[in-house]
């Protein structure tokens, strides 16, 4: 790339796109100095530990906090009667114990706030609750009496176009098949955390000026401000919200959740000191959201060539009675192959459930996991190469809309990857290679992940007579957007990076969107790039110290008429234990199409992150709610397992190189989730290559093969 | 957590004094187990008795042969000894698939052999469980049992020991000192670990107050090959679902002794008395091995999410023993 084609780029301007560079961050990080959440140094801090609840339907009939209060060091304890009442629960799971009804296991239904975090929970333990349980129901079955079809006019449940009926009943080839993923938990090492501060007038609500200020682990330091603004009836310039650095996220911290609530109710009865409040592994099983399970049939009507004529996708979830979240697991099987007969349906069944939320590519991840493995199926049943089968059903343009794409490069991804991982010397048969004491398989999958742009982020440019300060309230929750976006705003000033300096993740900075769908980097981006060229504008390429810029993100930056996603391909080899059904995955390769990479080093931590979280997906991650109370019984790292480093193998990601333009003024779409999508099913599809046998509920767990 | 008193006693004799005079008190050596477990509400003790500087942490040969190992010896330690690998490999096989590089560092042996279930219904307290509190009653029966036992179960309980070391070691005879409050008495392994019965709430044979000060293990005969295979849901990091420690000494093709301990399957290490019987003399074959796997599984009761495990323990027994019998021919 020269130093003028990129944008935004001021002539002769470095180049600061496309840098390998290492997170800014990166010491601060590994020397303990980049405070989180928790660890912003405040005087006189007090600890709150909540009290949950322990049936999953009913009503509170008495809360017994004398032994709580009683205890030396205890500040507070805040219950359903005694707590202030908040201004807009709208969003009831904003609805913090603000009445006697208990929606899901695990619910907030009490607070204590002590001197020390042990005092706290020691307190805690000792608040007697007492319910009146009513029947609950949290079982997801395929023909649950309570599933409805979510959506409005807007965006129905169901889509349908041609006639995928008769096409079924008369092609040749019909793959039916139903797979089933497990309820999920986002497991970031930084437990969801808020630190509140009220300071002012206080105490109590409603009495007088006040300011909170949250120091929060969050992927949207202002969404969160709107949110808690609006619960507590503040205006949300009193409101600040902090977080420069976040451990993770993978969309259970896209939003406010209860326990920001919760602490800000006792920072306000508290007001002047502190109150920490990190929930434990455990409370983050019930609080911060959670994947659906689903069931999936998916229908694949073929001609003999492996030409499909009509595709379904039926796919049931469940959602919270407290509010609905729609996974939407089915939608993504509308654009990836061509296929004249379509139709894809969504159900809903509101459980006495946590309430389901953002987890990694929400939709893509288990839709493509039930679409990829059917096409494995089908490949099988039509005897053709997998890959092969998925470049006889590439779509010239957008299937749903007969827009044209704008960078569809799904056939280069699958033919990239192939020669990389070494696909042509395959032989098809399954449960037919064994190396020792291993059965070794391959299997490939093909991966969607549409374009998200969220207009409305604000970035403002200031210059000190020495450096560029570049100010934006954008979240980095460990995923490198900081050095994207100064790389960028380097791009956009025609500066080397050394002389930006970009601030982030405070509300007391220019409004920015949530780093969610993978929209963070393009949208923040496109506010950082128009700032660019309005520092530029006004100030030219010699400005006096103070000039000042500021400028908000295009409101339509994707160009119209195009369907514009990303696509890749992955490419696994599995090893299933002849003796023992332990199944190892060796190599994992992914070749992607993200659009321009702003930085390769960033980009492939998070695409290598994706794969390894969709391994994850596929051999490990089941949260298991027992059906008795509702509760989910394998609520910590030692039982809710991800992959350990022994799990991980060779795990490679490439991209095209190429931008595009339709994608917006970066030409880049995102990396955040892309790197999930299809990897379980590429992983489900080796193992079958591996034993023969296939596995259609994850995850892939060694009792499969056994006995 | 209750809030607790600390004390630090001069040796051995006093910290026994102390805990078996307070029936609230509990020793704490590593940590590893205990500590979560104040955190996590399982066990509300008026008193912790630490332990550092009072036991033995190193091994040493025993002057009729054999080795004692300090109850205080770190896991890593011992799994790294010189005299541990070159005897009984088994033993340090066993601790290096134990939890963590960080856990192994701290955990002693002695904690080791008296760590508690993993069962989730124990961890929780919000569960009823026998074992944390007698009488109100076992979830994991009808509740989430992929960890469940499948050998010498009662119907007051369905946990399994979580320990490695421990199966090595009941594989190997070993012999544990226990000081108690009447002074010293060796407990042998098998024997330190109890079957549930209706008294759950116990896992092994010592009293309040009891100390484990060492563990004894015999010279392994000549010829003898040992492995140890864990079989768990990922790579590492993992507690068992079932594992293997075998020790098989072949002549002419026959087995002429076996020593075999199966872990994940039972409230305590399992000795495989009646494999090794059946397979003693036996030819060393894959069929015998897993004939005798079998009988030693022949009153495994499962339920549905345990149902694999009698099968995957045979499939793991036989692997072993027939990897063992390989080598031992070279």
């Amino acid at each position: 790339m020269s130093a003028t084609d990129g944008p935004g780029a001021a002539p002769g301007a470095h180049t600061a796109l496309g840098l390998p560079l290492e997170r800014l961050e990166a010491a601060d990080k590994v020397t303990g100095r980049a405070p989180y959440a928790y660890e912003h140094p405040l005087p006189d801090p007090l600890y709150l530990h909540p009290v949950t609840s322990t049936v999953a339907r009913g009503r509170i009939t008495a809360v017994d906090t004398s032994a709580a209060d009683a205890t030396p060091g205890v500040r507070l304890v805040l219950t359903h009667t005694g707590a202030e009442r908040l201004a807009d629960t709208g969003d009831r799971e904003f609805a913090v114990l603000q009445s006697d009804r208990v929606s899901f296991y695990g619910q907030f239904v009490a607070a204590v706030v002590a001197d020390t975090p042990e005092t706290a929970r020691e307190a805690a333990a000792l608040v007697r609750v007492e319910y009146e349980a009513e029947p609950h129901d949290v079982v997801l079955t395929a023909d649950h009496p309570r599933l409805y079809p979510p959506g409005d006019e807007d965006d129905p449940a169901d889509h349908e176009q041609g006639d995928p009926d008769a096409e079924l009943a008369r092609a040749p080839v019909v793959v039916d098949r139903t797979y089933r993923t497990p309820m999920e938990h986002n497991n970031p090492m930084e437990p969801h955390t808020t630190v509140a501060l009220w300071t002012g007038d206080g105490p109590g609500p409603g009495s007088g000026d006040g300011d909170l200020t949250l120091y929060d682990s969050t992927q949207g330091a202002h969404p969160v401000r709107e949110t808690v603004a609006g619960v507590l009836g503040l205006d949300p310039a009193r409101v600040r919200v902090v977080s420069p650095h976040v451990g993770g996220g993978f969309g259970s911290k896209g939003s406010a959740h209860a326990h920001d609530i919760l602490a800000a109710m006792a920072a306000r009865a508290l007001p002047g000191r502190p109150v920490k409040f990190a929930l434990t592994r455990q409370q983050m099983f019930s609080l911060v959201g959670h994947r659906t399970p689903t069931i999936q049939r998916v229908r694949l009507a073929a001609e003999s060539d492996g030409r499909i004529r009509a595709l379904v996708h039926d796919s049931v979830e469940h959602t919270s009675t407290v509010k609905e979240f729609a996974e939407g697991s089915a939608a993504t099987s509308r654009m990836m192959y061509a296929a004249l007969h379509r139709r894809t349906t969504q159900r809903l069944a509101d459980l006495d459930v946590p309430i389901p939320f953002w987890m990694r590519a929400p939709g893509e991840a288990p839709g493509i996991y039930a679409l990829e493995s059917a096409m494995d199926e089908l490949a099988q049943a039509c005897g053709i190469d997998p890959v092969e089968l998925r470049l006889r059903n590439e779509p010239s343009v957008d299937p749903r809309t007969g827009e044209p794409w704008s960078d569809r490069r799904l056939v280069e991804c699958l033919r990239e990857g192939a020669e990389r991982f070494g696909w042509a010397d395959r032989d098809p048969a399954p449960g037919t290679r064994r190396e020792g004491r291993w059965r070794v398989g391959t299997g490939v999958a093909a991966a969607v992940y549409p374009h998200l742009y969220n207009p409305g982020s604000v970035a403002e440019i200031h210059y000190d007579g020495d450096r560029y300060t570049v100010d934006i309230g954008a979240a980095d929750i460990g995923t490198g957007s900081r050095t994207a976006l100064t790389q960028i705003a380097a791009q956009g000033l025609g500066l080397p990076v050394e002389r930006v300096r970009l601030r982030l993740g405070d509300t007391d900075l220019p409004a920015a969107t949530v780093a969610g769908g993978s929209s963070g980097t393009v949208s923040w981006g496109a506010a950082v790039l128009a700032a660019a060229a309005a520092f530029r504008d006004r100030h030219g390429t010699d400005p006096g110290p103070g000039a000042r810029a500021r400028a908000a993100a295009p409101e339509d930056a994707v160009a119209q008429g195009r369907a514009v996603a990303s696509f890749g391909a992955h490419f696994v080899e599995a090893r299933v234990d002849a003796d023992t059904g332990e199944v190892r995955v060796p190599r994992m390769l992914g070749v992607f199409s993200v659009g321009r990479v702003v930085n390769p080093r960033t980009a492939r931590s998070q695409l290598v992150g994706g794969m390894v979280m969709g391994l994850s997906m596929a051999l490990h991650e089941r949260s298991v709610l027992d059906p008795r109370t509702g509760h989910v019984v394998n609520a910590d790292l030692a039982e809710y397992h991800v992959p350990v480093h022994a799990d991980v193998g060779d795990v490679r990601a490439h991209w095209l190189e190429g931008e595009d333009p339709a994608a917006g003024p970066l030409g880049a779409r995102g990396v955040g989730e892309i790197g999930i999508v299809g990897a379980a099913a590429a992983v489900a599809n080796a193992v079958h290559h591996a034993t023969g046998v296939r596995v259609r509920e994850l995850p892939i767990t060694l009792d499969r093969f056994v006995g | 957590m209750r809030p607790f008193a600390y004390s630090r006693p001069r040796d051995a004799a006093a910290a026994v004094a102390e805990v078996s005079a307070d029936p609230e008190a509990c020793y704490l050596a590593g940590g590893t187990n205990l500590v979560d477990h104040l955190r996590l509400g399982i066990t509300r003790p008026g008193l912790l008795v630490d332990l550092r500087d009072l036991l033995d942490d190193g091994v040493e040969e025993m002057p009729g042969g054999g080795l004692r190992i300090g109850a205080a010896t770190p896991n890593s330690d011992l799994a790294a000894h010189p005299l541990v690998r070159r005897r009984h490999p088994m033993l340090s096989a066993a601790l290096l698939s134990g939890a963590s590089g960080q856990l192994r560092n701290a955990a002693s042996t002695g904690g080791n052999l008296l760590q508690r279930t993993r069962c989730a219904y124990f961890r929780d307290t919000a569960a009823p469980c026998n074992k944390r509190e007698p009488g109100t009653g076992c979830s994991a029966l009808e509740g989430h049992g992929r960890h469940n036992a499948v050998l010498g179960a009662s119907r007051h309980c369905v946990a399994v020991h979580p320990s490695d070391m421990a199966v090595a070691l009941t594989a190997l005879d070993a012999r544990v000192r226990v000081l108690g409050p009447g002074g010293e008495r060796v407990v042998p392994l098998p024997g330190l670990h109890r079957l549930p019965g209706d008294e759950p709430h116990r896992d092994t044979v010592l009293e309040h107050g009891d100390l484990i000060t060492a563990v004894e293990l015999p010279d392994p005969p000549r010829g003898r090959r040992s492995a140890y295979r864990k079989v768990r849901d990922r790579a590492s990091y993992a507690f068992a679902l079932v594992s293997v420690a075998a020790a098989l000494e072949v002549a002419d093709g026959r087995v002429r002794g076996v020593r075999l301990a199966l872990g994940g399957l039972a409230h305590a290490p399992w000795r495989a008395r009646r494999a090794e019987e059946a397979l003693t003399g036996a030819p060393a074959t894959a069929d015998a091995f897993r004939e005798a796997a079998r009988a030693e599984l022949a009153d495994a009761r499962t339920g549905p999410d345990n149902a694999f495990k009698p099968a995957l323990a045979v499939a793991t027994v036989t692997a072993v023993l027939r990897d063992l019998a390989a080598r031992g021919d070279r």
